[in-house]
């Protein structure tokens, strides 16, 4: 990679995380926002 | 026909369709970033002017060319949902902006290092495309800003989708200006990103990058767009008998 | 056709009339006038404090401080444009008047930069001077910071309407307002340090006079758009 390899690896590196994290960040998004709308309904239903 | 769309644009039915949807674009795409990667990383001829500092063209590019795209799809969406008040280009803006800002990151930070070993330096003003990347990246943070400040989600979306609308013209304005500005002080060498017309050997993967990065990026919005949907339609009825069956998780 | 005759003064009377009244109310609130005044003149002695006093370095940053120093001034005066008419209810008010909406807001911009960017236009050749800016740079200075105020009054007016009644507003409003204002700011500083090394600036001047043009007849839609959003 000449000299540049560490400079190279490294933005491929950011790019991976970059994806990854968007990738987790909305599976975590998702479940959070589903539980809470579970827990609520659940909530009312016992009320009922 | 008609029945066809308002069947696609209701809630349920996007938020079954994102699901399915989703991993024909991520296979895909994740199968031609693969290919572009490894092609671009150790079968595209090292570059006679850069080096190999010029690989980074593969992650830079993809992730700026998204960057735009996302806000294109923001304003659009935006201006749709003002005009046609069709609540689901809203929700895709809304969606759109945090993938949105996160490439950008990403494009300003490749862009940085591939900077360093190219210009000496980290940062440099003078370069139009940085700079306006930069003022990108803060058109983003004020969209996520004032959607996080206002509390009613129709106003929001409204006043989201003026300042998109706004924001697209103004960063062609500040491109320009930009332009103009680095072209008063000529100290500045700005280099041409990728050097002259490129090889094919050196294309084809650029190509596959942005082509792969892109369906990610498709499938990363579906999701969004999936959890957007369930979070505003969250006291509805269709919502709360598909969760009491116990349906529509993940 | 007296119709149409009927409508052009009520127009031009309701622009005239909101002008009217925000200029009196700036003049029972001197407050609101003075202080980004006093803020700009403020910024502009932080900076020599800061870097020295050193003649030739003074000299050199002189165009972007004093261009800064407008910017931040200028922002802080728009956080008051509709926050007293939304706190009164005038807002709703104009919200409703037979008027069209953006010539009514084009109205409270005019008034806007009568009571901020005018004062800054003629208090900045004395903080010129102390940054040892030549006589016929302070000029050049002026023509640009005219232009500019213009336009950051318009474009800011934009960004105040989208955070009117929000709860932290300000900060919220400087970040809007920024990525707005950079054209601008680039624009105004460069062309008044090209004319401090003697160089051609008339691109400069004809850039930013294109800009207002353009802010002046689209912003007040927009501003327009946004205010009915926020106020509904």
């Amino acid at each position: 990679m000449g000299n540049y390899g560490a400079y190279v690896w490294t933005c491929f590196a950011l790019a991976l995380a970059v994806l990854v994290y968007s990738d987790w960040s909305a599976r975590v998004r998702h479940k959070r926002v589903y539980r809470d709308i579970e827990v609520r309904i659940k909530a009312l239903e016992e009320r009922e | 026909m008609w029945t066809f769309f308002h069947r696609l644009a209701s809630p349920p039915h996007i938020y079954r369709l994102a699901a399915t949807f989703a991993p024909w674009l991520l296979f895909p795409g994740l199968v031609l970033v693969a290919y572009g990667t490894f092609v671009g990383l150790f079968v595209a001829p090292t570059d006679y002017q850069q080096g190999d500092a010029f690989r980074i063209i593969y992650v830079h590019v993809p992730a700026a060319y998204l960057s735009m795209m996302a806000y294109m799809i923001m304003a659009v969406g935006g201006g749709i949902g003002l005009i046609w008040r069709i609540k689901l280009a809203h929700t895709v803006g809304a969606a759109a902006a945090p993938l949105g800002a996160a490439f950008t990151l990403l494009a300003l930070l490749t862009g940085s290092i591939w900077g360093r070993p190219m210009w000496g330096t980290w940062w440099e003003w003078g370069d139009p495309r940085l700079t306006s990347e930069l003022i990108l990246l803060f058109l983003y943070f004020g969209y996520m800003a004032l959607r996080a400040a206002i509390d009613d989600t129709l106003k929001a979306d409204k006043a989201c989708a003026v300042l998109a609308l706004v924001g697209v013209v103004n960063v062609v304005i500040v491109h320009y200006s930009v332009e103009w500005w680095s072209s008063l002080h000529q100290g500045q060498t700005l280099l041409r990103k990728g050097g002259p017309a490129m090889d094919p050997a050196m294309l084809y993967p650029l190509l596959a990058m942005i082509l792969g990065f892109t369906l990610i990026f498709g499938a990363l919005l579906l999701r969004r767009v999936r959890t957007e949907v369930l979070y505003r339609e969250r006291r509805t009825r269709w919502v709360r008998e598909m969760i009491m069956a116990g349906q529509g998780g993940k | 056709m007296s119709d149409n005759e009927a409508q052009q003064p009520a127009i031009l009377a309701g622009l005239i009339a909101v002008i009217r009244r925000d200029l009196l109310l700036a003049w029972k609130r001197p407050g609101d006038v003075l202080n980004p005044l006093f803020f700009f003149a403020m910024v502009c002695t932080l900076f020599p404090l800061a870097v020295g006093p050193g003649a030739t370095q003074l000299m050199f940053i002189g165009p972007g401080v004093l261009w800064v120093a407008a910017l931040l001034a200028t922002l802080l005066s728009l956080n008051s444009l509709f926050m007293s008419d939304y706190e009164d209810g005038s807002l709703e008010q104009l919200l409703v008047s037979p008027q069209p909406l953006p010539v009514l807001v084009l109205g409270k911009t005019i008034a806007h930069w009568l009571c901020s960017g005018v004062p800054l236009v003629l208090v900045s050749p004395l903080l010129a001077a102390t940054y040892r800016m030549p006589t016929d740079v302070i000029g050049v200075m002026m023509l640009t910071l005219t232009l500019g105020t213009v336009c950051l009054s318009l474009l800011g007016s934009i960004g105040a309407a989208l955070t009117v009644g929000l709860n932290r507003g300000t900060a919220l409003l400087s970040l809007l307002i920024l990525p707005l204002a950079m054209p601008v700011l680039l624009l105004g500083a460069n062309t008044v340090s090209l004319a401090a090394d003697n160089e051609m600036y008339s691109t400069g001047i004809w850039a930013l006079g294109a800009y207002a043009v353009a802010a002046l007849s689209l912003s007040p839609y927009a501003t327009a758009a946004a205010l009915r959003i926020s106020n509904e």
